[in-house]
């Protein structure tokens, strides 16, 4: 039986297009963008903040800096290059992030939860997740979905996602979310409502989840396809890949 | 002249208490032996700089070594969080100079070219509006730029496959920051998965990290990045990144271990000694074809 988590893997590597280049971060993101190659989209260019073009991992990174990564690619550049050549210059495709906290207007944190001169949780903090945000045509941001997670106000923004009251006018910016009970979009006012619900969950819950309102952008709100056999095979495949104790 | 030295007189002569100092390394070739010697050295007052802080800084906060870190990203990589860090910032013991990656390495690039700011495309997050993030108009078009400061350490700390008598520092693999971190710091120091003589490695200009003339010295320590991995040499010891993220969530846990594996041996070849053999061996990357390339 599918986990709630294996089911926003897989609908979050549906999201990805062949031929993209897609700027993959930790977490949830790396294994979706492995599992999207592995696909439907076997020439996503898959880069990594740490200097990767292109990687063709044997197995399933535990890092963005795992050595699987660097076997294969097309090439590993400095972090210099990859962040003012190709990512603020607009080569990135698709931003592919997590995080610990969404807003309404998709900004994001990942640096603390509490106050950030005394947090109750210190978090990892940015690494080139702000930069990725702001620098993708477009970002696409995996996570759970939960109260916490969801709040009216993120404790802390470390990547910002739409200005108030619009959507960023160059496209860039969040996307899509996809998380624990379904896939959401933004409007026009750069705020986010559901596109469709995660099979068995509904409108009701993700508004008790949440800690704002967020309409449906579409009605009758679809309902996303289960996975599928060979979805949940190569998903399984990758898991199998990893070194025991470790969470795929 | 040979700027071969012996790890401990390196580590002593080139760092003091109360210096500014960046371990550099990015994912691969973190320099934990050097790292581990400074712990036995009882280094105190340090300011220590890496974008991201990895196991290595997490076992130096630890150990009590730092007041001050500068970062962007302190996680343990495919694992979670580092507890050191975590207990210290949450508990104020740590000073925190906190930036994104690319303004982390934008510092480097100042420093490294001897000039006070670096412009950057940059949004305004949280960090910057509580840092402050001077913004500069173009003298040429007006337009609107966000700068950081220079970062310049006073010692570079590196881990290299290769290098020479002469000290020339050679690297392949994911080049991360370690070139910006190291040019940007007064001084440089380095160990080596392996010195070769003086002039023996001109064939492999292509993967000259560093120029032996900005580098103080140089000493071979094998696996000298481990648990980190060295490509084209070694894996990374995951394991060992799994095991402290459990074995140092106290205090104690933690101080235990480092009396066991740092303070408690004289030296990393009494370190590898105690991993054993067999245990290394397993650790090394079995088609080694780059490096048959490489030295052919």
């Amino acid at each position: 039986m599918p986990s709630a988590r294996d089911w926003m893997i897989v609908a979050a590597a549906r999201l990805l297009e062949n031929q993209q280049r897609v700027l993959v971060g930790v977490g949830i993101p790396n294994i979706a963008a492995n599992l999207a190659k592995r696909l439907q989209a076997p020439d996503l260019v898959l880069v990594y903040e740490s200097g990767v073009i292109d990687a063709r991992p044997a197995r399933l990174p535990l890092s963005i800096g795992d050595g699987t990564l660097v076997d294969a690619a097309l090439a590993v550049i400095p972090m210099s290059e990859l962040f003012s050549h190709y990512l603020a210059t607009g080569w990135i495709d698709v931003g592919f992030l997590g995080a610990a906290q969404i807003d309404a207007s998709g900004n994001l944190n990942s640096t603390v939860i509490g106050d950030y001169q005394h947090p109750r949780v210190r978090l990892a903090g940015s690494g080139g997740a702000a930069e990725i945000a702001t620098g993708a045509k477009k970002t696409i941001i995996v996570m759970e979905h939960s109260r916490d997670r969801f709040p009216a106000k993120v404790d802390f923004i470390t990547s910002p996602g739409h200005p108030p009251g619009r959507r960023r006018a160059d496209g860039r910016g969040p996307w899509r979310v996809v998380t624990s009970l379904g896939l959401f979009g933004f409007d026009d006012s750069g705020r986010m409502g559901v596109m469709a619900l995660m099979p068995g969950h509904t409108q009701e819950e993700v508004l008790d989840l949440s800690g704002f309102r967020i309409p449906a952008l579409v009605d009758p709100l679809p309902v996303l396809p289960e996975p599928s056999a060979q979805e949940l095979q190569i998903l399984q495949d990758l898991r199998a890949t990893l070194p025991g104790g470790t969470q795929g | 002249m040979s700027k071969q030295q012996e790890l401990a007189d390196l580590i002593r002569e080139s760092i003091q208490d109360h210096m500014t100092v960046y371990m550099a390394g990015f994912s691969h070739l973190i320099p934990f032996a050097a790292g581990h010697e400074m712990i036995r050295q009882n280094l105190r007052h340090l300011t220590l700089c890496r974008a991201t802080p990895d196991l290595l800084y997490d076992q130096m906060i630890a150990a009590g070594l730092a007041d001050r870190l500068a970062f962007s990203y302190a996680g343990n990589p495919g694992v979670g969080l580092l507890p050191a860090f975590r207990h210290a910032a949450e508990s104020g013991l740590l000073a925190l100079d906190e930036y994104t990656h690319a303004e982390m390495i934008c510092r480097l690039e100042a420093g490294a070219a001897g000039l006070p700011f670096w412009p950057l495309a940059a949004e305004d997050n949280d960090l910057s509006r509580l840092r402050g993030r001077p913004r500069v108009a173009c003298p040429f078009t007006g337009q609107d730029v966000a700068v950081v400061p220079a970062l310049n350490p006073d010692v570079a700390v590196l881990h290299v496959q290769m290098a020479d008598d002469e000290g020339n520092l050679y690297v392949w693999g994911l080049p991360g920051d370690i070139k910006e971190a190291a040019l940007a710091s007064r001084v440089i120091v380095a160990t080596a998965e392996k010195v070769h003589p003086a002039d023996s490695l001109r064939h492999l200009r292509d993967y000259l990290m560093i120029p032996g003339f900005r580098v103080k010295g140089v000493t071979e320590v094998p696996f000298g990045a481990h648990p980190s991995y060295a490509t084209g040499l070694y894996e990374r010891d995951t394991r060992l990144y799994q095991e402290w993220t459990q074995l140092a969530k106290t205090d104690e846990g933690r101080q235990a271990w480092l009396d066991d594996w740092v303070r408690g041996v004289p030296s990393h070849a009494a370190y590898l000694a105690k991993l054993g053999e067999n245990y290394l061996d397993a650790l090394k990357t079995r088609e080694g074809g780059f490096n048959r390339a490489l030295s052919s």
